[in-house]
């Protein structure tokens, strides 16, 4: 059954934002510092949490700006600059702030601040929210279950490559990159099994 | 089409003005001491990673990535001030180098004042603009060059034995600047000044420029100091063995020996072919008439009938086992060719002196 995208309930929204349409795993967005930082499970859960408040907050700043200026104005064709510098501003001065008044938090998150400042994930989320409608509520909805499913999604693979640190004898060029993109493709591959469940594009 | 431009310059305009705000207000941390090694204090504006505040001091560490935390080079020692240790340095520092407060200096911002430690050739690196003061030939294939330092105006501060890296500009055989590495053969004491032994080598593209077209009052630039030769401290005898421009770290070292009112026996074996190829004499007479008890011992590979030589002859590793004593108590400096100076250490471990008495420079 087809739902209309207007109709699409939050919950159900959250969760195909997380499994069915994982923006990792199934739109392979965000995969730099994905293949960069997820060698420990501890900096790939930091960099989660930075990526889930960078993508919530951005994709409601970036719909009030969508449809509160740019569409009035007619001016939709400015939304990929308008986007981009609203996501780096808004990423450089979260850190700011964090690195001056919480510096038990900026250890855990915002030293991964600036790596996500460019992340296509976090445009990609905002470009889908325009192209598919989505209301206020579904823009917010959809930028934080997009950014648990990047986080799930890095969290996984830093387990996993953990796991075979400690255990597995791997070939020397597999190391790194190498055996991420493995495993990120496999686990693609299952994340595909829930693609069937829920249709929101 | 107006209105679009304007909007999105009035955004930007707005963005980059809370941003300046924020600058000034959030993420100023005023001005703080950054002290190095205990030794040197510098007052920096806070606020910014350790690598390139330090940059901005004319301290250069090692960095292949640019300060973006990838490549694991720019460690340093931070003893207070730091922080704690963030995710993005943990994958490069070890369990015991994690122990030892060394940190990614490119993660580390600089926010309050700092005790840190970086290693003393690191510390002293600096860029000179010398000019050549006086030149000197030495031996039909050997200049000396005096040279006086003219920038930065403390001159040099250098361990005896260290090297600079001599700059020559571009000529017929070289497009490109060419540095090579001369050890200083001149006193700590005189910072402004350092003397240089340089030997002309087949093709070489540096002592080609030196011996043939540097001319006094040139400018030239030189890097350093760098190196790990110097002087072994025990209360061992000490021997120097040298051969060609091998003599220069010597010179300065027996500089030291003479400031620092060393007492221990020295002696200084240095290898040449014939009498033409001697150089220094008057200088290391002096230092055997003012240094209690210091011989200087000169050995010719190449004497004829006329040469009326008295000295030594043959090559430094003849002479060398007749200046270890019995009990090995002396501690061995070598400096010169490769091929000498593994020749050398045969004949030491022939004799079984243990190899923390032994140091060398191999110039290549």
């Amino acid at each position: 059954m087809e739902i209309s995208l207007n109709e699409i309930s939050l919950t159900t929204l959250f969760f195909a934002a997380i499994f069915t349409n994982n923006i990792l795993l199934t739109n392979f967005l965000g995969l730099c510092p994905h293949i960069a930082l997820s060698r420990d499970l501890k900096s790939s859960l930091g960099l989660g949490a930075a990526v889930v408040f960078v993508t919530t907050s951005t994709s409601v700043l970036n719909h009030l700006l969508y449809y509160h200026i740019l569409i009035p104005l007619h001016l939709e064709h400015f939304r990929f600059v308008l986007f981009i510098i609203v996501i780096a501003s808004f990423v450089q001065l979260v850190e700011m702030i964090i690195d001056r008044y919480f510096p038990r938090l900026y250890i855990m998150l915002g030293i991964f601040l600036p790596l996500i400042t460019v992340n296509c994930a976090i445009l990609g989320i905002s470009l889908f929210m325009v192209i598919r409608d989505y209301s206020l509520a579904q823009a917010m909805v959809y930028g934080a279950g997009s950014g648990i499913g990047w986080m799930l999604a890095i969290t996984l693979v830093a387990s996993i490559r953990d796991k075979i640190q400690s255990t597995a004898n791997l070939p020397r060029g597999l190391e790194g990159p190498g055996i991420t993109l493995i495993i990120t493709g496999l686990l693609s591959l299952a994340f595909m099994a829930f693609s069937g469940m829920i249709q929101i594009q | 089409m107006i209105t679009g431009i304007l909007l999105i310059s009035v955004l930007t305009a707005l963005l980059a003005l809370l941003l300046e705000i924020a600058y000034k207000y959030i993420a100023n941390y005023g001005e703080v001491q950054v002290t190095i090694n205990n030794e040197k204090t510098f007052e920096v504006t806070g606020g910014s990673p350790l690598l390139s505040t330090l940059m901005q001091q004319a301290i250069f560490l090692p960095s292949a990535c640019g300060g973006k935390g990838t490549c694991g080079y720019c460690k340093v020692k931070i003893h207070e001030g730091g922080g704690p240790v963030m995710p993005t340095e943990t994958p490069y520092l070890s369990t015991e180098e994690l122990a030892q407060d060394v940190r990614l200096s490119c993660q580390v911002k600089v926010k309050t004042a700092m005790q840190i430690t970086i290693p003393d050739e690191l510390f002293n690196v600096r860029e000179y603009r010398i000019k050549v003061d006086h030149i000197e030939q030495l031996t039909p294939l050997i200049k000396g060059l005096h040279l006086n330092i003219l920038q930065p105006e403390e001159g040099i501060s250098f361990v005896p034995g260290q090297y600079v890296q001599l700059q020559v500009p571009p000529y017929k055989l070289s497009s490109t600047p060419e540095f090579r590495a001369y050890s200083i053969a001149s006193s700590i004491n005189e910072p402004k000044y350092i003397d240089l032994i340089i030997a002309r080598m087949e093709g070489g593209i540096v002592s080609g420029y030196i011996h043939d077209l540097l001319k006094e009052g040139e400018e030239l630039i030189a890097r350093g100091p760098f190196g790990d030769f110097h002087l072994l401290t025990s209360e061992r005898d000490i021997l120097f063995i040298a051969t060609g421009s091998g003599l220069a770290p010597f010179i300065a070292m027996l500089y030291q020996i003479e400031n620092e009112n060393i007492q221990r026996k020295t002696t200084l074996i240095f290898g040449t072919k014939r009498p033409e190829n001697l150089y220094y004499s008057d200088l290391l007479s002096g230092f055997m008439k003012r240094l209690p008890d210091f011989t200087f011992i000169p050995v010719l590979s190449r004497v004829e009938e006329q040469d009326s030589w008295t000295g030594e002859q043959g090559r430094v590793t003849d002479l060398i086992n007749r200046y270890i004593p019995d009990n090995n108590a002396v501690d061995v400096h070598i400096c010169g060719l490769p091929i000498m100076v593994q020749s050398c250490l045969d004949i030491l471990a022939t004799r079984g002196v243990p190899l923390e008495q032994i140091v060398y420079d191999k110039f290549e």
